[in-house]
C-alpha cells in the first residue's frame, strides 16, 4: 500500500498564493456544484460518505452537520479548528501552508449545508506566520465570488493546547478562559454564543470538496468499515524522512514508520500525542484506523535507545501543565501523575506506585470533562502494559539505593559514637 | 473581527485580541492595562485577570525584546534539547526563565510548537527555527 495523496494532492503543486493555480487544478468544482443542491442534499451526501473528524475525537461529520441543520436559528456559526497543539502533529501546519484554498473550500461547502453566515478559522498563536497567507487566499476567493454566502475571519489562539478541544475553543473565542464546557449541549445544538455551530478540524474541510465531486459512494469505497477516506500522518522522532504522510485508513503502522519514514530500529511508537497509545515494535503491523488507533495521526518513533518512562514523563508533564483546571480528575490526577513519575524517574519510587497509577487512570478516565484528562492515563496504562519491566526496575533501583545509602548512613552514625 | 453587540455576549471575543495587541505593543500585560481592558469590555477586573493569566500568549512580566522559545516536548527531546539550550547560553548567557542584560532576549521552555519534523525547534517571536545546531543556533542569534 502506497501514500494515496488525496487531501495532500495540491501540496507542493499548486502555488498558495494563487487561487488560479488551485482552480487550474479543478479547484471550486467542488464547490460550484454544491451550490446548486438543497443544503440537506449536501449534509446526506456527507453523511453516506462516512466522514469522520480528522482532528482526534473521529465524530460522524454528516451527523454533526445534519445536527446545526436542523436546529432553528438565526445565526449559525462554522469554526475551522486549526488550533494544531498536539504533540507531534504537523499536519495542518503543512495543508494551511500549501494548500489554502483546499480548506477554503471545504469551508465554503460546510457553510452552505448548515446555512452558516460566519465562519472563523481558529489559528493556533504559534502559527501566526501563517496568518497573513490565509488571509490573502480569502479575500482571492471573495474576489472570485465564492464567499458570497459567508464571511471567514481568521481568530488567533493565545498558546493554550486544550484550546484545541472544541468546548474550550469557543470560551477562547468568547474571551474567556479557555475551558471545556459541561456537555450536553453540544455545540451542533448549542454553541458559540449559544448558536448552533460546527466546529470541524482543517483535514476533515479539506476532505468536502473531494467527496462533493467524486461522490460519497467513491469515498466510502476507501478504508475500513468504520473509517472511510484517507488519513494524514505527521511522523517524526527515530526517522530518517520525518514529514506528512497520507495513507488510506487502515493502512498499516509498518508501512507509515519504515517504508514511508525510514524508520529502522524501533522499541515503539506512540500514535495519538501526548494522550497516544505507545505500540511495542511487536504490534508493528498494526492498521491505524477509527477501530485500532488513530487520534490526531501524530506519530512518534522510538528507537532501543529510549527510555519509555521518560518519554511518558514528558506527556505526563506536558498535560499537566495544559490542563484548564477545571475539573477535579484532571486537575488533580495530573497532579498526582506528575509526582508519582517524579518519584519513578528520581529513583524514590515506593511499592504501591504502579498501582496507584492503574486506579487514578481508572477515575480521569470515567469522570474528566474532556479528552485531555479522559486520555491522560494513556500511554501511562500501555507503558505499564508493555515495558512493565522498566517501572519494576526503577522501582528495585530505587529500593536498592534506599538500602545502601540507609546502611551507608547508620555505619557512619556508629563511626560518629 | 465582526462588530457584534455586548447584549448577546459577542462584545467580550475582542478581550482576547486586544490584549495580544497589548503584548505587541507594551512587551506584557501590566495591572493598569488589565484594569483598561476591563473597563473597555464592562466586565470585573478579576475575569480579565483570570483571562489574561490563562493564556501562555499574555505574559504579565516582561521580557526581553526577542523572546526565544524552544520546545521541550517528546520529539523534540529525542534530538537534544539540552544541546540547544547550552548553545543558547553559550551565545547569549541565559538559561530559561532569564533575559539578558540588555534586554535584548529571553529565553523560555515552551511544549510543542508543531515543528516536529524539523526537531529540535525553537520560535523566536513569530519565526519558527527548526533543524537546530549549536553553530545554526549561533548564526541565528547574531542575526537580531
Amino acid at each position: 500500500m502506497a501514500e494515496k495523496r488525496i487531501v495532500l494532492g495540491n501540496c507542493g503543486v499548486i502555488d498558495p498564493r494563487s487561487i488560479d493555480t488551485y482552480m487550474a487544478k479543478g479547484g471550486f468544482k467542488g464547490f460550484e456544484k454544491a451550490r446548486k443542491m438543497k443544503p440537506g442534499a449536501i449534509v446526506d451526501e456527507v453523511k453516506k460518505s462516512g466522514l469522520t473528524g480528522r482532528g482526534g475525537a473521529g465524530f460522524k461529520t454528516g451527523l454533526k452537520w445534519e445536527l446545526a441543520l436542523n436546529a432553528k436559528s438565526k445565526d449559525k456559526y462554522l469554526i475551522c479548528n486549526a488550533d494544531e497543539g498536539e504533540v507531534g502533529a504537523f499536519k495542518d501546519r503543512y495543508i494551511l501552508s500549501n494548500d489554502p484554498f483546499g480548506l477554503i473550500e471545504g469551508m465554503c461547502i460546510a457553510g452552505l449545508a448548515i446555512g452558516a453566515k460566519q465562519a472563523y478559522i481558529y489559528l493556533r498563536a504559534e502559527y501566526h506566520f501563517l496568518n497573513e497567507l490565509l488571509c490573502h487566499a480569502i479575500s482571492q476567493v471573495k474576489e472570485k465570488g465564492f464567499l458570497k454566502h459567508m464571511d471567514i475571519s481568521v481568530f488567533e489562539g493565545a498558546g493554550a493546547y486544550v484550546c484545541g478541544e472544541e468546548s474550550a475553543l469557543m470560551e477562547s473565542i468568547e474571551g474567556k478562559r479557555g475551558e471545556s464546557r459541561y456537555k450536553p449541549p453540544y455545540p451542533p445544538t448549542r454553541g458559540l454564543w449559544n448558536m448552533p455551530t460546527i466546529i470541524n478540524n482543517v483535514e476533515t474541510l479539506m476532505n468536502v470538496p473531494h467527496i462533493i465531486n467524486n461522490g460519497a459512494a467513491w469515498f466510502s469505497d476507501l478504508g475500513t468499515p468504520k473509517s472511510k477516506g484517507t488519513k494524514v500522518f505527521s511522523v517524526s522522532g527515530d526517522v530518517k524522512r520525518p514529514g506528512v504522510y497520507e495513507l488510506e485508513m487502515g493502512g498499516p503502522l509498518k508501512e507509515l514508520v519504515v517504508d514511508l519514514a525510514g524508520a529502522d530500529d524501533i522499541k515503539a511508537v506512540q500514535v495519538g500525542g501526548a494522550t497516544g497509545s505507545i505500540f511495542p515494535a511487536s504490534m508493528i503491523d498494526v492498521r491505524l484506523s477509527h477501530e485500532t488507533c488513530l487520534g490526531s495521526g501524530a506519530v512518534v518513533v522510538l528507537n532501543s535507545s529510549r527510555d519509555i518512562i521518560d518519554i511518558v514523563f514528558n506527556d505526563v508533564q506536558f498535560l499537566n501543565e495544559e490542563s484548564c483546571g477545571k475539573c477535579t480528575p484532571c486537575r488533580e490526577g495530573t497532579e498526582v501523575m506528575m509526582e508519582i513519575f517524579g518519584r519513578l524517574t528520581r529513583g524514590e519510587a515506593k511499592e504501591g506506585d504502579i498501582e496507584a497509577l492503574e486506579d487514578l487512570s481508572k477515575t480521569m478516565a470515567l469522570a474528566s470533562l474532556c479528552g485531555l484528562g479522559q486520555a491522560a492515563a494513556v500511554p501511562v496504562l500501555d507503558s505499564l502494559k508493555y515495558f512493565r519491566e522498566e517501572y519494576n526496575n526503577r522501582i528495585d533501583q530505587s529500593m536498592f539505593l534506599r538500602s545502601y545509602l540507609g546502611g551507608e548512613l547508620s555505619k557512619s552514625k556508629e563511626g560518629v559514637r | 473581527m465582526t462588530k457584534e453587540t455586548a447584549s448577546n455576549g459577542a462584545g467580550r471575543s475582542a478581550l482576547l485580541p486586544s490584549l495580544k495587541t497589548e503584548v505587541q505593543k507594551s512587551g506584557c500585560i501590566s495591572s493598569e492595562i488589565m484594569a483598561g481592558a476591563a473597563k473597555q469590555a464592562g466586565l470585573p477586573l478579576n475575569e480579565v485577570y483570570g483571562v489574561t493569566t490563562f493564556y501562555s500568549y499574555l505574559p504579565t512580566e516582561p521580557a526581553g525584546k526577542n523572546v526565544i522559545k524552544v520546545c521541550k516536548c517528546v520529539p523534540c527531546s529525542l534530538k537534544d534539547v539540552p544541546e540547544v539550550v547550552a548553545g543558547i547560553r553559550k551565545a547569549i548567557g541565559v538559561t530559561p526563565g532569564q533575559t539578558t542584560m540588555d534586554g535584548k532576549f529571553s529565553l523560555e521552555m515552551v511544549n510543542c510548537i508543531g515543528a516536529c519534523d524539523q526537531a529540535p525547534a525553537m520560535m523566536i517571536n513569530d519565526t519558527l527555527y527548526g533543524n537546530l545546531t549549536p553553530a545554526k543556533i549561533a548564526e541565528i542569534l547574531r542575526s537580531y
